[in-house]
């Protein structure tokens, strides 16, 4: 199922499984990642799986390129194990002081904010990824409609809970940050909890979440 | 047992709390952190006769100037470091990679790191720290390990414990070597860079600029033109990566680096090139030198062999 291994560096394994981002692609990254990740393999210090890659950093001490190749090429995959999956609900609140670049998306796009939203929440999306801040969700696919570019020049500040648009993607930025999508919301929600040290995602890749429209007041009081 | 602690006085430039980091946690967005030059790191706690990873107290440029209180502590400090210990009757100009000791009232002020960036303080016992994911390093952007994630700040109290009072003289002899060429692996995306682009990639000098923390380190030179695409669908990232966005200008992904990236990847820094990297400050002038992976698997050898030759030295 992986099309080519290759070495990124001296210390890990780039395995390429196509250059499509489709659910189906990105659930034989999953599945690999969550094999591996439990057979706890001596020398492999991460996994970072995303759309359509799987990166497997390893312990140059302990093992290096060509043996850890093997092994996981050799990888017997569980396959009656069946993919967990969450469905998760996330409020958010579309106000203008939430919403930043809803009129420069109604331009950019062509549709009125109305139809923006009415799109947006339509839709389930699926969690292809989490990373470059933690617990940050990749999520996806938005309608068609909705596909557009990131902005020009990125914010340097992004308050957490945003929920961004870029391409044919969707995010929530899960702490103050800096970022280059198009901010239509906040959510009152904490996505990523570093007190938890076993489960500090909310969501994880693989689950499925619904966004849910909130009001002002809904908003303030969520976390009361 | 007495207690024994610093007051900060001065808190320096980006002070922090390091160990060897965090594994297993990229696919959930955390990177590894730790100390960013690992030798200097090992050095300090196998001089202070510590475990391994304990964790040991980072600075970059300016170091911070802090009040001992309690009975006695021995410590020593690692890198390129210009360092004085203010004893009550007399200053002395320390030096590094060697142990001193501090009593009551004895201040230690670390001025700065010498045509370097990072230098390590460690104490001969543990210091008081908060531990996430099994590692106390703080990564300041996130605002994850000890300190609640946050850098060393003024008046705060850094509480010792378990001091070991071993020999006070222990020393090793040892200068950091500058690195010329910094040896890398073609990345992944080699072939989205011009002809041109990858002449320019190994043959000319780059710039180290002010742009530069322990997430990344941003350069500036001749423009490597892309010649495929300036994006790529969102992927992994390791340290030791060598992005180039559109502007042409290479970004080197140190060890607080995000763990997802856009940007072509035009190559990776070989991991025993790293620790000297890392300690190259802003202005300086560094060249891409291409290497094959079986020969950068031998100098990782050759580095590890060298620090482990490094602490059977110490006296």
């Amino acid at each position: 199922m992986i099309k080519n291994i290759s070495n990124l560096g001296d210390a890990a394994l780039y395995c390429d499984f196509g250059s499509d981002v489709n659910k189906e692609i990105n659930s034989k990254v999953i599945k690999y990642f969550k094999n591996i990740k439990k057979k706890e393999i001596e020398g492999i210090i991460n996994l970072t799986p995303s759309y359509n890659k799987l990166i497997i950093s390893f312990d140059l001490k302990v093992t290096n390129y060509n043996s850890l190749k093997k092994i996981i090429e050799n990888l017997e995959l569980n396959k009656t194990e069946k993919l967990e999956s969450n469905i998760i609900k996330i409020p958010i609140c579309c106000e203008k002081e939430f919403a930043f670049d809803i009129k420069q998306l109604e331009e950019k796009l062509k549709i009125s904010e109305t139809k923006i939203y009415e799109k947006f929440f339509s839709k389930e999306y699926f969690c292809y990824m989490t990373g470059f801040i933690a617990g940050l969700p990749f999520l996806g696919d938005l309608d068609l409609s909705l596909k557009t570019k990131r902005l020009e020049t990125p914010r340097v500040k992004i308050p957490k809970g945003s929920v961004g648009i870029a391409e044919q993607f969707c995010n929530i930025y899960t702490f103050e940050s800096p970022g280059g999508w198009n901010i239509i919301g906040n959510t009152p929600i904490n996505v990523f909890d570093k007190t938890k040290e076993k489960e500090p995602n909310l969501i994880n890749p693989g689950d499925t979440v619904i966004f849910e429209k909130i009001s002002k007041t809904q908003y303030e009081k969520y976390n009361d | 047992m007495t207690k024994n602690y610093f007051e900060v006085i001065r808190p320096g430039i980006n002070t922090t709390f390091q160990d060897l980091g965090r594994k297993n946690l990229y696919h959930i967005g955390i990177p590894f952190s730790g100390a960013m030059d690992n030798r200097n790191f090992i050095l300090a706690n196998a001089i202070s006769r510590n475990k391994e990873n304990t964790p040991v107290i980072e600075f970059a440029y300016q170091g911070p100037l802090l009040k001992f209180k309690g009975e006695k502590v021995n410590f020593n400090i690692t890198g390129n470091v210009s360092f004085k210990l203010i004893k009550r009757e007399e200053q002395i100009e320390g030096n590094c990679y060697q142990n001193y000791t501090l009593e009551d009232g004895d201040h230690l002020d670390i001025l700065s790191t010498n045509n370097s960036v990072y230098g390590y303080l460690a104490i001969s016992g543990n210091i008081d720290v908060q531990f996430q994911w099994n590692s106390c390093s703080i990564n300041t952007k996130a605002n994850i390990g000890a300190n609640d994630g946050k850098k060393i700040e003024k008046d705060q109290l850094i509480k010792i414990l378990d001091t070991h009072s071993h020999n006070s003289n222990r020393k090793l002899e040892y200068i950091n070597s500058k690195i010329e060429n910094i040896r890398v692996i073609k990345g992944t995306n080699f072939n989205y860079f011009s002809d041109e682009g990858k002449k320019i990639f190994f043959e000319k000098e780059f710039t180290v600029t002010k742009l530069t923390d322990r997430m990344g380190m941003r350069l500036e030179g001749p423009k490597i033109e892309n010649i495929v695409d300036t994006n790529i669908k969102s992927e992994g990232i390791i340290k030791g990566v060598i992005q180039v966005p559109a502007d042409g200008n290479p970004i080197i992904m140190l060890s607080d680096h995000g763990t997802i990236g856009g940007y072509p990847k035009i190559g990776v820094v070989i991991s025993s090139d790293y620790d000297k990297l890392v300690q190259l400050p802003p202005g300086s002038k560094i060249k891409f030198k291409e290497i094959e992976l079986s020969d950068a698997e031998i100098l990782f050898k050759l580095y590890e062999m060298e620090t482990q030759n490094l602490v059977s030295k110490i006296k």
